[in-house]
């Protein structure tokens, strides 16, 4: 039946189920070429804007005693421009490529969640907008990116400045986590047969890694921020020394998330890297498990090393040997790379191209970043030059080395798979002139004036201090690099238009992603191909055209559904024909409803803002609610029928709850952190003005989420055993349950300290709004499943195992808390 | 650094030749584990273990300095400057920290308001004064004159101009200053301080 269709025909019906709207109803497109577009363009806006910020600032630095900037402007501009170039540049840049290439490069049609993707990147939008304005209107946050307390608390910082960080970061963080978890679900589950674990892309390791750091990495950072925002606006003081709060709690906090969001950077580049590398070279790449479980050790080791930061905040000196080595290690695995691209060079000739031009830049920059950070970890060197602008020197030759450099060449190695055209090698090379080279003079000579003794975050400097001709040619350097990047751009733009049309796989790559037309269409490939090899394109050339001609998997279009098929994660034995959602409305809409939170959050509007929580989880309920798929079997291929991923355990959406878990659980862990870090190490603990929870109270609330635990379970094994009207009877049972604790938590939380009054009272009521609000999401979710057990058509079983990793998780979490709030801020220690 | 360097432009620019699979193993395993972990273990043992050598030859008990952050400015006390006389402030300056030389200095820093930094580049290290905590720098001037100093850490408007001076005063000037009574006469020092 398969072989009736032309490919031209195929191509046709394939393009009416999967191409997106036109005009102003592309908003409602949710397809991952069309938003991995969207995240990049919009990345590289803010990431014009940051540099035009950071020209402002060495153009202030350029000369002593400089009239051109003042302190505040100066401050606004320096915060900004951190804060641009790490939230709403680096992370959604590479969270747009890993978009546009992760189901390319993975044989599939499109990511595990289409809708999602949309809804992170109007997140994405609306958050880094709030901030743009407010810079516009000259309220932009001005405590530096890091937002040190008590600098950054409502004392010293009265306006909405701080507000507007701690809101439109926080906004754009939860578009980071939303795509994090989609790209974990579609790395394990959305590929192409055969495709492996061992088979898998390098840079799909990469992405995995990174997207399961993203996932621990920033909810301390989101905490840090809802607990800074509770302090500016209701007064409970987590950071207040006088209350009972400790301001070195935020560091702890901010650089849980920040050093692993320098490694969330550099993952994904060294990515691109290991991708480019080989490709440039012909040869597969040296040491594949090699470089993927050194990817994995530096994931592991990111989160080891944030006290470095830390310093001279007065760390006992074990402490700072501890994470000095730490600090060290983390050499070894990028060692091991660095050295696998050079074997990979070594082993194969290699083709000079402007993408290898820009990657050989990278090596050279990324080793000289790589030896200062080995330098900064050695603590006597780092009290000597920490906050000086040696430092700043050696972030930009890690970020710029390791990010910049690999994503320009990404750009031009790329490019011809986006526009179908190839871009220009004249330009091209001259661009990587002008960036290499103003580059090295901008920052080059900054490690000698931080040596020197120049502080950061200075606006001004005198005469007589030997700095003014360092800073004069980083100036230079810096002026160089923004023409370089012009050029680059219009090279870009130009080429993009009027360029000479891309051949087939014009750099003779063996991935996926080469193996579909260019402009990619809609559905990107017409037949999911059999795996059987790393590089497929190299084992098979003719692939594509197989692919095209319909000659493997899902080749036959199924009007009014988007297909792709789901996997095994470990052998990828496919197991399911995934159903997505097309084009619409709900992530608009429901980024919109989110907007309308925060921004009544920050204009402190509470009441207005709960009702726009309200309405933003009713949105999601209508949003899972759709997608319901009728047929119980599909034909996959001739011969072998599978079942639809509503029907199977482990469908990616059991994948996406558990990666979301892992968020709310290094969120739970973060706020446990922090209650013990201001128990033990807080001045003015332990407090007398606490009345122990009452054991009847807490036996009961235990006995509650035990019963939760459980009942989801028996819930499941009802349905399993077709008993429906059992399953109905437990969920019944779960939704009351909830409630009761719901109520239970809420009386404990009236019952407590003014939280105004102390940290601890303050923590004890995060606590309890913490466990409050997964109680009653635990009741919403139980009824929801519950109402859906009487629509037919979808079977319940993968909406309970989902319900059940929530209620498991509110559980252990739940008794937690209960165990917190009885034992812990009474007790001496 | 170098080595790497040379190693990449070769890798690149060299003629097709496969490599046999051992000498890639090679690479991996000396560049990627056994160079980097002996370099940096060396390193951290280098770095940890206190060589003792700091400046000159240290002599006396600690002489301890207190000091307060506030934006913008430094407060310093002297509790071990010895009785104040009656009818005398105890030794109080703004901006400037004198100190003996030759002699370990304790700074004891806290903050008044926001977290600043203490960094006088020529005597050592820097060290926060944070709210709440009183941390301790220990450092030590092994010459007199004047050193400058700066606050490391972004403190708000006026971070840029928050600086002081550390000046070191050698034997005579030191006792001068401490007991401007006794001329500096250090005979007439020991007469009065013995009980």
């Amino acid at each position: 039946m398969t072989q009736t269709l032309s490919p031209w025909a195929r191509h046709r019906a394939l393009e009416r189920d999967w191409g997106s709207p036109k005009g102003w109803r592309s908003l409602s497109a949710v397809n991952h070429t069309v938003m991995g577009k969207r995240f990049m363009l919009a990345a590289l806006a803010f990431f014009l804007v940051g540099g035009i910020l950071a020209l402002l600032m060495r153009a202030q630095l350029a000369s002593h005693d400089s009239a051109f900037l003042d302190s505040e402007l100066y401050s606004q501009i320096f915060t900004m421009h951190g804060t641009l170039m790490m939230f709403l540049f680096a992370i959604p840049m590479l969270e747009g490529f890993a978009f546009y290439l992760l189901p390319k490069m993975l044989g599939a049609r499109d990511l595990a969640y289409p809708r999602l993707g949309a809804y992170a990147w109007w997140c994405y939008l609306f958050g880094g907008s709030i901030l743009l304005i407010a810079m516009l209107l000259g309220l932009a946050p001005n405590s530096g990116w890091f937002m040190y307390t008590p600098l950054a608390g409502s004392e010293y910082r009265p306006g909405i400045n701080s507000d507007v960080w701690l809101i439109g970061i926080t906004f754009a963080e939860i578009s980071a986590v939303c795509g994090a978890v989609e790209l974990v679900a579609t790395i394990l589950k959305v590929r192409a047969p055969g495709m492996g674990l061992n088979k898998l892309p390098v840079f799909a390791w990469y992405m995995l890694v990174t997207a399961g750091m993203i996932l621990a990495g920033f909810p301390p950072l989101i905490l840090g921020s809802i607990l800074l925002e509770l302090e500016r606006s209701l007064g409970w003081p987590f950071f207040d020394v006088a209350r009972g709060g400790d301001p070195i709690l935020w560091q702890h906090l901010f650089w849980l998330f920040g050093h692993p969001e320098v490694y969330i950077i550099f993952l994904p580049a060294a990515g691109m890297v290991s991708t480019m590398v080989p490709v440039f070279a012909q040869r597969p790449l040296v040491g594949y498990v090699w470089v993927v479980n050194s990817v994995i050790a530096v994931g592991f080791l990111s989160f080891g090393l944030w006290v470095h930061h830390m310093f001279t905040v007065g760390i006992p000196q074990l402490g700072m040997a501890f994470f000095s080595a730490a600090s060290m290690l983390v050499a070894v695995p990028t060692a091991i790379q660095f050295f696998a691209w050079l074997a990979t060079l070594w082993s194969g000739t290699v083709k000079w191209g402007v993408p290898m031009l820009y990657l050989a830049g990278f090596l050279f920059v990324f080793v000289i970043g790589g030896l200062t950070g080995v330098m900064l970890a050695l603590v006597p060197f780092n009290v000597q030059v920490h906050d000086t602008h040696f430092v700043v020197a050696h972030l930009h030759y890690v970020l710029t080395g390791g990010l910049i450099f690999p994503l320009l060449a990404a750009c031009h190695y790329w490019l011809p798979h986006i526009t179908g055209r190839m871009p220009s090698g004249r330009m091209g090379s001259v661009a990587f002139w002008f960036i290499f080279i103003g580059f090295n003079l901008a920052f080059l000579p900054m490690h000698l004036t931080g040596l020197f003794g120049m502080p950061r975050r200075i606006y001004t400097y005198v005469q007589d201090m030997g700095w003014d001709a360092l800073n004069q040619a980083s100036s230079l350097g810096a002026f160089i690099q923004a023409v370089g990047f012009a050029i680059f751009l219009l090279d870009v733009m130009l080429f993009s238009r009027n360029g000479p049309l891309a051949p087939r796989n014009p750099w003779k790559a063996g991935g996926l992603e080469w193996a579909m037309a260019t402009p990619p269409p809609s559905y990107n490939i017409a037949s999911q191909p059999q795996v059987m090899d790393r590089e497929p394109l190299w084992a098979t050339p003719a692939l594509g055209a197989q692919m095209a001609a319909g000659r493997h998997w899902l080749a036959q279009p199924s009007p009014g559904h988007r297909q792709t098929l789901s996997v095994d994660v470990v052998t990828g034995t496919p197991s399911a024909v995934l159903h997505l959602p097309g084009p619409g409305w709900l992530p608009l809409y429901s980024a919109l409803t989110t907007a309308g939170f925060f921004l009544c959050v920050l204009f402190k509007l509470y009441a207005v803002s709960l009702g726009f929580a309200g309405l933003t989880l009713v949105l999601f309920l209508f949003w899972t609610w759709q997608g319901v798929v009728s047929a119980r079997r599909i034909t996959a291929r001739d011969e072998v029928r599978l079942p639809a991923h509503g029907q199977v355990a482990g469908a990616p959406g059991w994948w996406g709850m558990a990666s979301a878990l892992i968020a709310d659980g290094a969120l739970f862990a973060s706020l446990v952190f922090g209650c013990w870090y201001l128990r033990l190490f807080a001045p003015g603990w332990p407090t007398s003005g606490w009345t122990p929870v009452p054991w009847s109270m807490s036996i009961a609330l235990c006995a509650g989420f035990l019963f939760m635990g459980m009942s989801a379970g028996r819930a499941g094994l009802a349905a399993f055993h077709e008993q429906t009207g059992r399953a109905r009877g437990w969920l019944a049972a779960t939704v009351s349950v909830s409630l009761l604790l719901l109520a239970g938590i809420a009386v404990l939380a009236v019952g407590m300290p003014d939280p105004t009054s102390h940290a601890s009272a303050a923590a004890m009521r995060v606590l309890s709004v913490y466990m409050g609000l997964h109680a009653g999401l635990a009741s919403v979710m139980a009824a929801y499943v519950l109402r859906r057990s009487w629509d037919r058509r979808a079977g319940i079983a993968l909406d309970l195992s989902i319900l059940r990793l929530w209620l498991r998780y509110t559980a252990v979490s739940g008794i937690v808390g209960v165990a917190l709030l009885m034992y812990f801020p009474g007790v001496a220690l | 650094m170098l080595l790497m360097v040379l190693l990449a432009v070769w890798a690149s620019l060299r003629p097709a030749a496969r490599s046999s699979r051992g000498s890639r193993a090679a690479l991996l395993w000396g560049g990627g584990v056994i160079f980097p972990l002996s370099v940096l273990i060396a390193l951290l043992v280098y770095g940890h273990y206190p060589d003792g050598k700091a400046g000159g030859a240290a002599h006396g008990p600690p002489f301890r300095v207190q000091v307060h952050a506030h934006q913008w400015w430094w407060e310093v006390r002297y509790p071990d400057a010895g009785p104040v006389a009656s009818g005398k402030d105890a030794p109080y300056d703004v901006n400037e920290l004198h100190i003996p030389v030759n002699r370990p200095i304790h700074v004891e820093l806290t903050s008044e308001d926001v977290i600043h930094s203490f960094w006088a580049p020529r005597l050592g290290g820097k060290m926060d004064a944070i709210p709440g905590r009183v941390n301790r720098l220990e450092l030590m001037a092994s010459e007199p004159g004047v050193y400058l100093g700066v606050c490391a850490e972004f403190c708000g408007a006026q971070h840029a101009h928050m600086a002081f001076r550390v000046v070191a005063h050698d034997g005579p000037a030191w006792l001068a200053r401490q007991r401007p009574e006794d001329g500096g006469d250090p005979a007439r020092v020991a007469e009065r301080d013995r009980p």
